[in-house]
């Protein structure tokens, strides 16, 4: 003790300072994190709304820090974009009422009938692909979806006709139905799995039938784990530009693929930070509709 | 509860929506070994040449590089920013406690374009050039929620009672972070930080806003989909990249399940 007791007093007067005022340890642990949100994030959020109001000069290339309402005028007047938008939005809705479709059974199987061990596997089996590289599996649909791929080497081989699916809407629907399907699954098994096995059972004996418990139990107490899910299958589809590209066609054009032109092609950042407002707007009321309806437990 | 009808009929779709997420991947491995220049379906036959091609593309070395190293460092500063944020808001109650857990979420639950051309416009307007440092500031941005989520997780199922005994035994605070907090934290901490690399070294949305002219791994592979260049390379790549996302996974997911002290219930 000779030589450590100065180092370890110190220590212990430092950390009886800190325990003291519990104030100053919280501001230490947090002023990092909220610096980054606030001065990187946020600020960055601050200069997109802002920039949507500026212009670029058309030829120049500068940017025009005048405020104005020429982007979204454009955008208003023009009938494509506002048909992107919709398309956008409406494909993102369609993803997301198809992921709940596939995702509820199997979260539901996942968790009330399958044994531990088999939960474990099916539970590993969602989440690798969650995991393993977003710009493969759109890939890998491209390459199934086209004219010699394996979708329609199947369908001939059972004397189909081919299916024609590659570079149209509904490959992309399904694309990003498949894409997103574990961000439904997990939320929905969480909200399954908190159900205690008596609320069936109670329901059961007051003469209930197994689909009048499924409407009236089950399903109201899966509803925040199905919004959350549908927070990350509709969002996700709406800022996406990188599905569409691959397996849409000229008509699939999304929000995000305007966007991605704006900046990559004819650089005008502005236009491209008004039109990025739209997907913006769209998730803030989802959000807070969100958590009205308490999906932010679930996730 | 269920009859035994809907107990077969619940299978057979679990089956089914199992079979429709794993099949395109398997898929995709055997593309990889298509001894064909022309990717159709069955492939034309089998070879190992495109793994070697590959390895040797210097595109796609660099690439990789740029990837780990964003990926390293995209990680690392999550794992410091988003570990304060879960020790603070675990220990302490205070005004906005939630609306730091929510802002936190925002950079994955915001469509990518959102936070992608954000960051775009905060670096041009800005002056700043991009860079790698503009990269790696994009991803530890939504890779923080990642840590934070598991650590968050970890230490609301650790017993309070560990602390108190470490206390009571005569511990200072360093030591009872040092021996008690830190080995039950570890493993979580881990696992986040291997999450977080694997989302940081896939990530193509925002990092097309944050890259400019260079081009990560996922970058590139896609400027060759598009462009229907080095197919056979993109695939042996694909093979490499679908085997190197899922092993840290599948660590993280070991490491995720605690060990018995821990457990509350």
């Amino acid at each position: 003790m000779t030589a450590g007791s100065p180092v370890r007093g110190a220590r212990r007067h430092v950390s009886g300072v800190f325990w003291r005022r519990p104030f100053l340890k919280a501001g230490g642990l947090l002023a990092a994190p909220v610096a980054w949100f606030l001065f990187v994030y946020l600020a960055a959020l601050a200069v997109l709304f802002i920039s949507a109001f500026w212009t670029v000069d058309p030829f120049t290339g500068d940017l025009v820090r005048h405020w104005n309402l020429d982007n979204f005028r454009i955008l208003w007047d023009s009938p494509a974009y506002r048909h992107i938008a919709l398309r956008t939005v409406g494909i993102a809705a369609a993803v997301t009422v198809a992921d709940a479709v596939l995702a509820f059974p199997l979260a539901y199987y996942m968790a009330r009938i399958a044994t531990p061990r088999s939960r474990t596997l099916l539970f590993v089996m969602v989440l690798l692909p969650l995991w393993s590289s977003y710009l493969v599996r759109v890939y890998a649909w491209r390459l199934i979806l086209s004219q010699d791929g394996a979708l329609n080497w199947v369908l001939h081989g059972l004397g189909l006709p081919a299916a024609g699916l590659a570079y149209t809407n509904t490959a992309v629907w399904l694309v990003f139905s498949y894409v997103w399907l574990p961000f439904m699954v997990l939320p929905v098994y969480a909200s399954l799995e908190r159900i205690p096995d008596n609320y069936l059972e109670a329901s059961a004996d007051l003469g209930a039938r197994g689909t009048a418990t499924a409407r009236r139990i089950v399903l109201p107490l899966a509803l925040p784990g199905l919004v959350a899910g549908s927070i990350f299958t509709f969002s996700l589809t709406l800022g996406d530009y990188i599905t569409p590209k691959l397996v849409g066609g000229p008509s699939s054009q999304f929000i995000g693929n305007v966007v991605y032109d704006s900046v990559g092609v004819s650089s005008n950042v502005p236009f491209a930070a008004a039109f990025a407002l739209v997907p913006l707007a769209i998730m803030g009321v989802y959000l807070l509709t969100a958590r009205r309806l308490g999906a932010f437990e679930a996730l | 509860m269920e009859t035994r009808g809907t107990r077969i009929a619940l299978l057979a779709w679990t089956v089914l929506v199992i079979a429709f997420l794993w099949l395109p991947l398997l898929l995709i491995m055997v593309y990889a070994f298509n001894s064909s220049n022309v990717q159709s379906w069955p492939i034309a036959g089998f070879t190992t040449h495109w793994f070697g091609v590959a390895f040797h593309e210097q595109e796609v070395r660099d690439a990789l590089v740029l990837s780990l190293k964003a990926a390293l460092l995209a990680s690392g500063i999550a794992m410091l920013l988003g570990a304060a944020a879960a020790f603070a808001i675990h220990r302490f109650k205070f005004f906005g406690r939630e609306t730091i857990s929510f802002v936190f979420v925002l950079p994955i639950a915001l469509p990518g374009i959102i936070t992608g051309m954000a960051l775009n416009s905060f670096f041009v307007t800005g002056g700043l050039n991009l860079s790698l440092w503009t990269i790696v500031i994009g991803h530890a941005t939504f890779c923080v929620v990642i840590v934070y989520n598991n650590l968050l997780a970890r230490l609301r199922r650790t017993s309070p009672s560990l602390l108190e005994a470490s206390m009571d035994l005569g511990a200072d605070g360093w030591q009872t972070f040092r021996f008690v907090t830190l080995p039950v934290i570890s493993t979580a901490l881990i696992s986040g930080g291997l999450l977080a690399f694997a989302l940081s070294f896939d990530e193509v949305v925002v990092t097309y806003f944050t890259a400019g002219a260079q081009n990560t791994l996922p970058l590139l592979i896609f400027g060759y989909i598009r462009q229907g260049q080095q197919l056979p390379v993109v695939n042996a790549v694909v093979f490499a990249i679908i085997l190197a996302t899922v092993i840290p996974v599948a660590i993280a997911q070991r490491l995720t399940q605690d060990s018995g002290i821990l457990r509350r219930r």
